[in-house]
């Protein structure tokens, strides 16, 4: 009967954003106000019910309902509660119901806070909102229904995957989710600006919040993600290129160019066609990203079930939405007029400079996942390209991009003045090349593009704290005074310094890691020892244990560090129940200097099991930069000028102050 | 410069173009399932001190149902699904046999003489040769065989759950098979 109602209320979800998409849309071309404002009412009523339906969906696993095909297939009535729900959206039919769900949720988001917007623009918004939710509800009750019933029941379910059960996975996928749906209501506010023809700095203020929470979501989305990965799957690895990795990675490097572009327009009325263009590319390569995730058209170890009837309708749907917002944007773009004129050496150029760089990084992620399809499809080739591939590209791509950064953040709007940037930037270049020539002697044969990025790396973070120590006049006025400019600064240029501050910090530790990982693997026994790095590792016991739903052999492993600390380790290697995967659980040991992560793999017969370690210098610096971007970003969104839905007039005030 | 506001456009046709014959193919041909296939050929020497080997002509009885199974000592799983392979070799019309992979005699033989031994007959694939034809991807891995073809495959280790659901009803559907 739940089941029944969730699939009725899609059915009047759809129902609504019909209405939605075509009423508002026809009102705001006649001028006819009755029209346009039924956007609201049918979002609001949209999100209800597909809200609702989420919830009936919710229940059916909760209640472990195995009659509901999605429930059989997924879940399992061992399974502990908060993995029955998170596997409400661990699937390809929950996930499209979560995804459609949000989508209509920021509709109505929008339809609320929107209020200060012109009525037509809003109107638009909401209609080209609800045109890629009618997609969506389609796609579901057409081909992925998640209400469909079994004919014969069974009595237990298939039980969820169990490297999924583990509570980063719990909300990683939300996160992204929300990433990639709240890139939509940017890219509804970009075909609404085409239609209208006009784009200003007032639209990109309304643009700005929304493209930086989406922003904030899907950067949180793929942390969780990589995070995961980097504990559950046992290697220490937390990034391999792989095609659904690269299909969250591309409209980040995308969204990350728009943040930055949309404040040119903001603060210049300039590289309007531009930011349109990123907007809509945003989007696109979320939706991109569906379809390898969804059509198994790529092989991936992330990969949903798959079926070529689903690829193809999505693959229509791209169709329709990328190829008629492009063919839209190049019929009207050129209505959007060039404002503000810019030198070569200004601002301006540093943010187009970092936005190409950006986008040619979005490209070659993008060829490098599609490569095993051109290859295949055009040359009837099966190869791929692999990390190797990505991790030269981006290790030379991001050179210059930082340097963009560096130089960037230290000049003038409209002008700058290169030589007194230069000069200003002197010390710390001297710091920072320093540290990389320390780098090269204590790593010396390790290779030079290491130390090449500690150096950089080193750089962007001194620079940025230079560029916030310049703002607060630090040392050139008494520090009381600086104190409080530094409570006053703007928060969204908290945010450029924090997110520049963490990417540094980021970066850092990505070099380290990838670079310096030490390895050691052995049979062992109880009472043998291990050394690794400035680790040694005794084996003490192995014990078997029992969990909810899985059983599992835990080690008991004494370590002592150089410095004398001991403390012991338990790494886990679980069996399931309902599935025949055994997952390992890493014993983690976390340090500013690195991490110490231990492994136990299979028993070796005659009370000897494997054991692997690893050391990771810095790993956890990639965790806090990461963190440090996202909390940037929130304060940056907290800013009041730039509030969802409080968009007024900038203030001669606030026109004065200027950042970024 | 009409053309230059075109080009985004035409990059996306390209990719959907390759995209609309990617979904025609399939990216990750692995060799097809086994299923309702006959046994691969093979002999292999018997484990020291427990019987006689194992060969292709051991799988050919017409009678019973055969399942196959592969094990390890070194194999944690292979330890846990022990019972229910001693339930499986007492059913009725099935007979169970055990190929040892990649596992030292000795080992296997300590493994068995500890938990006890539920195979008729036992192989030792030492090298893992026959387990490549079989599709063998790790252990435990079970074949349930009838009439020489190989009817159905189990990866992973048998949990009690899966050995009620599945295992059992699916020795009685092939069982029933024959009779009217």
């Amino acid at each position: 009967m739940i089941a029944e109602l969730g699939h009725y209320l899609l059915v009047l979800a759809l129902g609504l954003a019909l209405l939605q998409a075509i009423l508002p849309m026809i009102g705001a071309a006649r001028g006819d106000g009755r029209m346009m404002m039924l956007g609201q009412p049918a979002a609001y009523g949209q999100f209800f019910f597909s809200f609702l339906a989420f919830l009936a969906l919710s229940y059916a696993y909760v209640i472990s309902d195995f009659s509901v095909a999605v429930v059989a297939r997924n879940s399992h009535s061992l399974k502990p509660l908060l993995y029955k729900i998170s596997g409400v959206w661990g699937n390809h039919e929950g996930s499209l119901l979560f995804w459609v769900m949000f989508l209509a949720l920021f509709g109505a988001m929008v339809a609320y806070f929107g209020r200060g917007l012109p009525q037509s623009l809003r109107a638009r918004v909401l209609s080209v909102q609800a045109m890629v939710g009618v997609g969506f509800y389609l796609f579901m009750l057409l081909t992925s229904n998640p209400f469909d019933r079994l004919v014969d029941v069974p009595l237990e379910g298939n039980g969820l995957n169990p490297l999924l059960q583990d509570p980063g996975l719990v909300f990683h996928p939300p996160f992204l989710y929300l990433g990639y749906v709240g890139l939509s209501v940017v890219f509804s506010f970009a075909i609404a600006a085409l239609i209208e023809g006009r784009v200003d700095p007032a639209w990109a203020r309304w643009v700005r919040p929304w493209t930086l929470l989406a922003w904030i979501f899907l950067t949180t989305g793929i942390v969780l993600g990589s995070w995961w990965a980097y504990y559950e799957l046992g290697w220490g690895g937390w990034w391999a290129w792989d095609p659904v990795e690269n299909a969250s990675f591309m409209p980040w490097l995308v969204a990350t160019a728009l943040l930055h572009s949309a404040i040119v327009v903001e603060k210049r009325d300039s590289l309007k066609s531009w930011t349109i263009l990123l907007a809509i590319l945003a989007f696109s390569f979320s939706l991109l990203g569906t379809f390898i995730v969804r059509s198994g058209i790529i092989t991936s170890v992330h990969a949903f079930a798959t079926d070529p009837e689903r690829g193809f309708f999505i693959l229509i749907f791209l169709a329709l939405v990328i190829g008629g917002s492009l063919l839209l944007f190049a019929i009207r773009s050129d209505r959007l007029q060039a404002g503000g004129m810019f030198a070569p050496i200004s601002r301006e150029s540093s943010l187009m400079i970092n936005n190409l760089f950006l986008s040619v990084a979005a490209a070659v992620v993008l060829y490098g996942t599609l490569h095993p399809l051109l290859s295949d499809a055009f040359f009837g080739v099966k190869s791929s390209v692999g990390a190797p591939f990505f991790n030269l590209i981006f290790g030379l791509l991001m050179i210059p991009m930082v340097v963009t950064m560096v130089f960037g953040s230290h000049l003038k709007w409209k002008r700058a003045d290169v030589k007194g940037v230069s000069q200003r930037l002197i010390a710390i270049t001297g710091i920072a090349f320093l540290a990389a020539l320390m780098t090269f002697y204590i790593t010396y044969g390790g290779g030079i593009m290491p130390v090449i990025w500690v150096g950089i790396g080193l750089w962007l973070l001194l620079s940025t704290l230079q560029e916030l120590a310049t703002r607060i006049k630090l040392f050139q006025r008494p520090i009381k005074d600086s104190m409080r400019r530094l409570m006053r600064q703007p928060r969204s240029s908290w945010g450029m310094s924090l997110g520049h501050l963490g990417f540094a910090i980021a970066l850092l530790g990505i070099v380290a890691t990838s670079s310096w990982t030490r390895e050691a693997q052995q049979v062992m026994a109880a009472g043998e020892v291990m050394q690794i790095g400035d680790y040694s590792l005794t084996l003490k016991d192995v014990i078997p244990v029992t969990g909810p739903n899985y059983t599992a052999v835990r080690g008991i492993i004494a370590v002592t560090s150089k410095d004398g600390a001991t403390f012991l380790a338990y790494p886990e290697s679980r069996t399931y129940i309902a599935s025949p995967i055994t997952t390992t659980e890493g014993a983690v040991r976390t340090k500013l200097s690195g991490d110490l992560f231990i492994v136990i793999g299979e028993s070796q017969g005659g009370g000897r099991w494997g054991l692997r370690a690893y050391y990771k210098p810095m790993q956890v610096w990639l965790w806090i930069g990461a963190a440090i971007i996202v909390l940037g970003g929130m304060i940056s969104l907290s800013d009041r000028r730039y509030r969802i839905g409080s968009p007024h007039r900038k203030s001669v005030a606030e026109r004065r102050v200027n950042v970024l | 410069m009409f053309f230059k506001r075109l080009l985004p456009l035409m990059i996306f046709a390209g990719i959907f173009i390759a995209l609309m014959i990617g979904l025609s193919l399939n990216p990750s041909a692995v060799p097809s399932a086994r299923i309702n296939k006959p046994v691969p050929e093979f002999s292999l020497p018997p484990l020291e001190g427990a019987g006689i080997g194992l060969g292709t002509e051991d799988l050919r009885d017409n009678d019973k149902i055969i399942i196959v199974n592969f094990f390890a000592s070194w194999c944690g799983p292979c330890r846990i699904e022990h019972p229910a392979l001693e339930q499986l070799g007492q059913q009725d019309g099935v007979i169970l046999h055990g190929i040892s992979y990649k596992d030292r005699p000795q080992n296997s033989l300590s493994f068995l003489k500890s938990l006890g031994n539920p195979y008729r007959k036992i192989g030792t694939d030492l090298k893992g040769r026959v387990a490549i034809d079989w599709g063998v991807t790790g252990t435990p891995e079970t074949f349930i065989i009838k009439n020489g073809l190989i009817r159905y495959q189990h990866i992973g280790p048998i949990h009690a759950v899966q050995m009620n659901d599945l295992i059992l009803p699916t020795l009685r559907g092939l069982q029933q098979e024959d009779s009217p």
